[in-house]
């Protein structure tokens, strides 16, 4: 029974879907009225679109009533290991609204687009000194995008040598994010995993025994997803390039390092820098996103089209074939997130290479911080220093009755977005913590003390504060097992569901 | 009594009359949480032992079903597509996956009798 | 530096509580070989001011749509986007929130989803649309996978009035996954055969609706044809508005709807961020790819909406994913259901009408130019064949201030097409623009004599 007679409790307001409260005859546009004309379609019309609209007052009171249900970075941290959450500046979005950088069409003559052409070579140009790679692949439109990209580029390479025939192994490690396997079986080749060491890292014996001549890429991810720097990375590269097979890096982790090491000092033959983690652009609450890919000398040759060449005085854009012939080929309609290199541009000019340096070095003290301040009460899984991120398993809650999905439903209570969970897969009820740069000192203590104290409810025998958790969030836990056993995917009208009946 | 192996990947295998009935362990879908989905093989299918058989999925995981001896498949279960909670309710009755003819009886004999299993999970649990 | 709240005393207390000496500590696994002890050779920092002078002076190097008469589409179009639009989706909970993976806190984006999934399905005339995927043109790639995946076949037939950027792409990843694609090709003046292309390997046939020259086509016989051989109908929509005035797709016999959102709700901002669209039939749900977000209900019994299905999705399966997709197009997804919310079905129809008839005075004043219209129907694009080179013409009225469209050898390079114009009109081209295009092209073919 509700306490209130509205549903509501205070700002939290309940709010019903589009189709609930619009109405088919409403609109909150003003459009001209057609003239009568003959149409002139060739196919039949439209039936009427059984869509409701809403006037602009009711449309905004119904996303902002929405809005007011998420939390965001902007109202707290959000300790998501691998994500890199950082702080959205909001100059970046004034740049990237200029009409002269939003108000122009991929296909409009290249003469009368000089400058976002530049733009997107200066963003080029701040990425390739930044990773001391050679070449750029700016058109990926994601993370998973631009691994897919790389690794293409790493096909064509071994189609060019004449060896894709047997060239037809990947070794991933076991920590591996998703998109690693997904995207090298997308392209054809067989997974083999590589085991990991008791401190964490790739185990080196393990990848040079799965070495031989039918590998094609190593796909490493460095810093790794357990947060560590691994070691032997330059050894690794040196005996996949021996086997004659290409390094491509995953570059999710980049904010750890930026400005400190630059991959291709490592030895990567590919790597993708996801823009809207390590170069502030907004998540937006699940995209978009965007994956430029650097690529070594080795891999250049193949990088796909469209790309921005420098043409006497002004720029070009490579978009055919012809004018590539080893471009691997096209992986999107037109030009990429030019939205995202604005505001990404906007991120390198504004730190300039001295801030970037030190983002990774907050960044970095951040996670360590953390890690010191939790080792005490949680089990951290490796031994510090950790790099930008700081990984823990539930160890700690042996015997509680309380696992880590309780545990992060508890911080949801306390103000939180939970952290990473049950990601590296290699760790038991893994919590991976990344803090980023962009958090003060007192926002870590305020996170460091809940989490301590939420440590202690649980060995003190709260069980049923974390079994009942989130209680104070909009929605309790949700059913997911009905939402996947029963799917219901998009509204349905009652009237229509009883007349079907 | 019917004639009951199992398999180190959690799989039970159960002869009636000329074929067998393959499905998972109440351990295994203990482990999984609640089943939102199966993928069974279609009839024919050419299984060898310890291949993919048949996918079962939870909320935030899919698991491989492995077939536990080579041979072919005669029929998937069907009662699995509307109701797979039959996995987690009746997990080694009605929640059975496939059901299989096998090239070599021999083989069947060199799996895991019940007693065998219990003491096996006792052991990685 | 302003987005970096420690100050150094911050970090020395910080530095203590780790038991470390100095940064450089917490980075001893670096090789030797790669350490930098300078920072790279880069600028330095710079305030708000001096980013604002260096980005605008690049801004003000281009030619923007609004500024000038504007008739380009080919993929892309500009359409007016209600003030509100802009407004919403740069609320912090919206533009700053990341992917509802905890749905208990992220009901806001997890309810419009649900929404612009259920706006989707219904503009496409399909049961079920999923909640977004990069852009259309891998959406159209995607798509062609499925099929494969569905059918068990490998064979694509597609047509040759498919955007050549679409063809392109797809031809970059379905041909690195052993499928087989047949190109039908591009033909002016008689209708394609494709049923004639299928067989018994056949997964897809692949079709643009309205087609790349801005014809619509009815697919239904096609669709028959498809079905009777066993494969799956996938048809692209580039410019989505047409939907509010086309018969839609899924009332032709298409199995699988995908499309270019950018139209609704999204600038044109040089080529992206756009908004795929994908939606399909109710018995191929577990073959789609991309994020599904689904309704179920909470602990107290209230409605509630999660992403549902992930197990399809690369970090379950892994290397048996359904694709390796991560990301959906959220913010530009948000930025759809908002336009399509304010719009309604009975405005989205209007603002189509509007659309088409803008077009129809612009055929309408070409009529007594020394110009082929190439489509027999149009909805808001035609393909002209010019009496002289297309690019050329093309560049001098954009010196004169006036973007004409696009050469067709712009997308697709060939000496067959050098003479072929291709022109969008949407709501924002006034009557006072059309007859400055007109009047400039009359200029152009007079001086060279046509």
């Amino acid at each position: 029974m509700s306490e209130t007679f509205s549903g509501n409790r205070g700002l939290q307001l309940e709010e019903g879907l589009i189709f609930e409260i619009g109405a088919f005859d409403k609109s909150g546009v003003d459009l001209a009225v057609p003239a009568d004309m003959p149409l002139r379609i060739g196919v039949a019309s439209r039936e009427p679109i059984a869509l409701p609209g809403l006037s602009e007052p009711e449309a905004v009171r119904h996303y902002v009533r929405l809005s007011q249900k998420n939390h965001s970075i902007d109202a707290g941290l959000y300790p998501l290991g691998s994500c890199t959450m950082k702080h959205n500046p909001r100059l970046n979005e004034k740049m990237a609204r200029l009409p002269g950088l939003s108000d122009i069409h991929p296909l409009q003559p290249v003469s009368t687009v000089q400058g976002a052409l530049a733009l997107m070579d200066e963003l080029a140009h701040w990425l390739t000194t930044l990773t001391a790679m050679p070449a750029i692949a700016l058109s990926p439109k994601a993370g998973a995008h631009g691994e897919l990209c790389g690794m293409m580029a790493i096909q064509a390479a071994i189609a060019a040598r004449g060896e894709l025939a047997h060239r037809k192994r990947v070794l991933v490690p076991e920590s591996a994010h998703g998109t690693n396997p997904a995207t090298a079986a997308l392209l054809g080749f067989s997974v083999d995993e590589i085991s990991a060491t008791e401190d964490g890292r790739v185990d080196v014996v393990d990848l040079k025994k799965k070495l031989g001549d039918d590998v094609a890429a190593i796909m490493l991810t460095n810093p790794n997803t357990c947060g560590l720097f691994e070691r032997d990375i330059i050894e690794i590269a040196d005996a996949v390039h021996a086997a004659g097979g290409y390094f491509y890096c995953d570059g999710a982790n980049f904010n750890a390092i930026v400005g400190r090491v630059r991959p291709g000092d490592l030895g990567v033959d590919a790597m993708h820098i996801n823009l809207h983690k390590t170069f502030s652009t907004p998540h937006g609450g699940g995209g978009p996103g965007s994956g430029p890919t650097v690529l070594s000398d080795r891999l250049a040759p193949y990088a796909p089209r469209p790309f921005v060449r420098r043409d006497g005085q002004g720029f070009s854009l490579v978009e055919h074939a012809d004018d590539a012939p080893e471009a691997f080929g096209r992986m999107v309609a037109f030009h990429g997130q030019m939205g995202m290199f604005v505001r990404a541009l906007s991120y390198m000019l504004s730190h300039g290479s001295d801030g970037l340096r030190q983002v990774a070095d907050d960044a970095v003290l951040n996670a360590n911080y953390i890690l010191a301040s939790l080792q005490d009460v949680m089990s951290a899984s490796y031994a510090g220093p950790c790099m930008h991120e700081a990984l823990f398993d539930d160890s700690f809650l042996r015997g509680t009755g309380i696992d880590t999905l309780d545990f992060a439903k508890a911080l949801i209570d306390e103000g939180f977005h939970p952290m990473t969970m049950y990601f590296p897969l290699v760790v038991h009820g893994a919590m991976l913590i990344e803090p980023t740069e962009t958090e003060s000192k007192a926002s870590l203590d305020q996170f460091i003390a809940t989490m301590r104290a939420l440590v202690k409810a649980a060995l003190d025998g709260e069980t049923e504060r974390f079994h009942q958790a989130p209680r104070f969030a909009p929605r309790r836990r949700l059913d997911e097992t009905r939402a996947a056993r029963q799917p219901v995917l998009r509204y349905h009208a009652p009237s229509m569901a009883a007349a079907a009946e | 009594m019917s004639d009951i192996r199992y398999t180190k990947d959690h799989e039970w295998v159960r002869r009636e009359g000329d074929v067998l009935v393959v499905g998972i362990t109440q351990y295994a879908q203990a482990q999984l949480g609640d089943v939102v989905y199966v993928e069974v093989p279609d009839a024919g299918r050419v299984l060898s032992a310890g291949g993919e058989a048949a996918v079962v999925e939870s909320v935030k995981a899919a698991s491989e079903v492995y077939a536990p001896l080579s041979g072919s498949v005669v029929e998937g279960n069907a009662a699995l597509a509307d109701n797979p909670a039959l996995v987690n309710e009746e997990p080694e009755a009605g929640g059975w996956f496939f059901t299989m003819v096998c090239d070599d009886q021999a083989a069947f004999d060199t799996l895991m009798d019940e007693a065998a299993y219990q003491a096996y999970v006792k052991e990685i649990d | 530096m302003r987005y970096l709240p420690h100050t150094p005393s911050d970090r020395v207390e910080m530095l203590a509580k780790i038991g470390a000496s100095s940064i450089d500590d917490l980075f001893k696994d670096v090789p030797r070989a790669a350490w930098l002890n300078d920072p790279v050779d880069l600028p330095s920092h710079a305030s708000e001011l001096e980013v604002e002078r260096h980005l605008s002076a690049l801004a003000a190097q281009n030619m923007t749509a609004s500024n000038v008469p504007f008739f380009v589409g080919g993929g892309a179009y500009k359409h007016h986007v209600p003030a509100t639009v802009d407004y919403v989706i740069q609320r912090s909970e919206f533009l700053t929130s990341y992917t509802p993976y905890q749905p208990e806190i992220t009901q806001g984006t997890l309810q419009y989803l649900f929404e612009f999934q259920t706006q989707v399905a219904e503009l496409f005339g399909m049961e079920v649309a999923n909640a977004s995927m990069y852009d259309g043109s891998t959406a159209a790639s995607e798509a062609v996978l499925m099929a494969q995946r569905v059918t068990k076949r490998n064979k694509a037939v597609i047509s040759g009035r498919l955007h050549p950027h679409y063809r392109d792409v797809m031809a970059t990843v379905i041909g690195k996954s052993d499928g087989q694609l047949d190109y039908a090709p591009l033909l002016f003046g008689q209708d394609e055969d494709l049923a004639a292309r299928l067989d018994s390997d056949t997964a897809c046939v692949v079709v643009q609706y309205p087609d790349f020259i801005g014809q619509p086509n009815d697919f239904s016989a096609l669709a028959t044809a498809v079905h009777e051989a066993g494969a799956l109908l996938i048809v692209v929509v580039t410019e989505v508005v047409a939907l509010g005035l086309l018969r839609a797709p899924g009332d032709m016999g298409a199995d699988i709807v995908v499309g270019e959102g950018q139209s609704i709700g999204n600038g044109l901002n040089f080529g992206g961020p756009y908004v795929g669209l994908f939606a399909t039939r109710q018995k191929y749900l577990r073959q789609m790819p991309g994020r599904l977000c689904g309704e179920t209900v909470d602990a107290d019994g209230k409605r509630g909406f999660v992403l549902t299905l992930s197990t399809r999705e690369q970090h379950i399966r892994r290397d048996k994913a359904t694709s390796n997709i991560c990301t959906n197009s959220g913010l530009c997804a948000l930025a759809f259901t908002i336009h399509m919310t304010l719009l309604g079905g009975q405005g989205l129809t209007r603002l189509a009408r509007l659309n088409h008839e803008r077009m129809i005075r612009l055929v309408t004043a070409l009529e007594p130019l020394k110009i082929e219209l190439m489509n027999e129907h149009f909805f808001n694009e035609v393909t002209l064949r010019l009496p002289i080179a297309a690019a050329p013409l093309v560049e001098r009225l954009a010196a004169r201030g006036i973007l004409a469209g696009i050469p067709l050898t712009r997308l697709s390079p060939s000496t067959d097409f050098e003479n072929y114009l291709i022109l969008a009109t949407t709501e924002v081209v006034t009557d006072a623009d059309i007859d400055q295009l007109v009047s400039a092209l009359a200029e152009e073919l007079s001086e060279a004599g046509q």
